[in-house]
């Protein structure tokens, strides 16, 4: 069971060097409220902690927990969905660059 | 029936998350993208609720009421001029959940009399310590760029001695705790020392290295999630906790070669104090050519093509939407502008990018550095908007200089440079920058909005 995690632990990392390093400079601010949006999972731990009423020191780790994490997922998708509104192209010269971005950004 | 339905909703999940992150690789799809990885986050939300091991959902739903209170002003209200203190704080709540998750799993183990096996002891360990460092790092990042803590590099001598020490009394605790899992104080203790060590770590960054600290807090507090999955043997978990390390540690690594520095001389070489004493050459005897609003509103006006570039000074004194104005006002007029974005200007990757967006220039005119740096040669103006390091030529030629060896704009390949500064006080390295004293260069001085609303004003008249 846990060498599988491993095993998942590096086909995320390589995933997730594949796909990040495409995004292009012009959307690393989304991409950064993007990743802590989507670290707000973290919500799934603390739900569980917050209400298996183990205890109560760890109910309420719990509780705070969930209110952080979930903050986390309210605002960050709204305000990445905020920052991605306002990227918007002036042309077809747009879609075409747009098109090409995946190729141009030189990755480490 | 319902676990099956729990590890679907967890697959599923996982899937719309890196169909998401996917997504942002394009400007015109990530929307769409992101609006599936918010769908993926709602499914594996729900399936955890349906977990049998929740019996009490009380302070859950408390939880969330309050988190949705919190998570919509930040969402909605903060303006992109404190994004980047925005996104430091939201770095520090994600941390704090993997920390205080940790916690719990901890102390409730000790409270039922089991003691933590070693092999669980280490992801917890990791947990709570990357979560806690974090925390440290981003409340302090925060405060900094809030302006509440200085954004000067604070340093003393032997700092990075005590740092280091600080460090391995972190790495003993954790050691120890792994080994004898039954002494709580050393795991509080860890905490505690992982917390100021954290705090000690972002004090020496100055405001303008702070991309790289923030893109590696990202990720610190991704590694503390993915440690949490190995904790709590959740799959979800490792894999966006992995993709969020990930990310972070790429920005930072990007990052730290626009700068032309290594990693830890980033983290450790508090680059404002020590190196700036024998910086490069000195401005004495050199004067700058000033310029006065009709004169470059001309030189902008018949312009072909201006390249501008803006920096953090473009920011403070919120003149994006001015920049944008002037922008199209040349365009109108026939000439071509395009907008210069390195990798580093601002406080945060992305940051130039995010305001041109939202001052409506459209993201087809903001080019990476590689991408226009050879448009210069044919550029009438450069428009330097509080921008300093970023156009140094020192960086080029003058080997004793702090920022040798950095990539800059051609700014100086440019017929024509105008410099828009408040004075002529040096930039954050604390050096001069030669730029402004080239015979090509005028130095149009005062707030960035006014000088602009002042060109725009001129150009009309034209």
């Amino acid at each position: 069971m846990q060498l599988l995690e491993i095993y998942v632990l590096v086909l995320a990392a390589f995933v997730g060097y594949m796909v990040i390093s495409r995004v292009p400079p012009l959307l690393h601010t989304p991409l950064m409220a993007a990743t802590n949006a989507i670290s707000g999972i973290s919500l799934v731990g603390s739900l569980i902690a917050a209400g298996a009423a183990h205890n109560r020191v760890a109910t309420l780790l719990g509780f705070v927990a969930v209110v952080c994490a979930s903050s986390n997922i309210v605002g960050g998708f709204l305000i990445t969905d905020r920052m991605l509104r306002m990227f918007k192209s002036g042309s077809k010269k747009g879609e075409d660059k747009a098109k090409s971005n995946g190729v141009t950004h030189a990755a480490p | 029936m319902r676990d099956i339905f729990i590890e679907a909703s967890y697959l599923i999940a996982s899937v719309l998350f890196i169909l998401g992150l996917r997504g942002l690789t394009r400007p015109d799809k990530a929307r769409r993208g992101m609006q599936l990885a918010a769908f993926g986050m709602l499914f594996a939300i729900v399936g955890t609720l349906l977990n049998h091991t929740i019996v009490d959902y009380r302070w859950i739903v408390g939880g969330l009421v309050l988190g949705v209170i919190i998570g919509y002003p930040m969402g909605q209200w903060v303006p992109m001029t404190a994004m980047p203190q925005r996104i430091a704080l939201s770095l520090t709540l994600s941390a704090l959940a993997a920390t205080l998750v940790g916690v719990a799993e901890y102390h409730t183990e000790i409270v039922d009399g089991t003691i933590p096996t070693h092999a669980r002891m280490v992801a917890i360990g990791f947990e709570v310590m990357l979560g806690s460092i974090t925390v440290g790092g981003t409340l302090v990042a925060a405060g900094k760029l809030q302006e509440w803590l200085t954004s000067k590099p604070v340093t003393y001598k032997g700092q990075n001695l005590v740092n280091g020490v600080i460090f391995l009394g972190l790495l003993s605790l954790l050691v120890y705790s792994i080994v004898d899992p039954s002494q709580e104080w050393v795991f509080f203790a860890m905490i505690g020392a992982a917390l100021v060590f954290g705090v000690l770590l972002v004090m020496p960054i100055g405001g303008a290295d702070m991309p790289v600290v923030v893109a590696l807090l990202n990720s610190y507090s991704g590694l503390a999630a993915c440690a949490m999955g190995f904790a709590i043997g959740n799959v979800i978990l490792i894999i966006s906790g992995s993709l969020d390390g990930a990310s972070g540690f790429i920005l930072s690594i990007l990052m730290s070669k626009a700068m032309n520095r290594s990693f830890t001389n980033v983290l450790f070489g508090a680059f404002g104090s020590e190196t700036a004493a024998a910086s490069g050459k000195s401005a004495a005897g050199l004067t700058v050519r000033s310029i006065g609003v009709e004169d470059a509103a001309i030189q902008l006006a018949y312009a072909q093509l201006v390249i501008v570039i803006p920096g953090y000074g473009m920011a403070v004194a919120q003149a994006q939407h001015a920049v944008r104005e002037l922008s199209e006002l040349v365009e109108k007029r026939g000439g071509e502008v395009k907008f210069a974005v390195h990798p580093v200007a601002g406080r945060m990757p992305g940051h130039m990018n995010v305001l041109l967006a939202e001052a409506n220039v459209p993201y087809d005119k903001l080019y990476d550095m590689d991408e226009i740096n050879s448009e210069f040669d044919r550029a009438d103006v450069a428009l330097v908007i509080g921008a300093n390091d970023v156009v140094n030529p020192a960086a080029r030629s003058d080997k004793s200089s702090p920022i040798y060896g950095m990539p800059i704009l051609n700014a100086d390949h440019a017929k024509t440079v105008i410099v828009l500064k408040r004075g002529m006080s040096a930039g954050f390295a604390g050096i001069e920058n030669e730029l402004f004293y080239d015979k090509r260069t005028s130095m149009l001085f005062g707030d960035a909005k006014s000088s602009l609303t002042g060109l725009i004003g001129e150009i009309k008249n034209i």
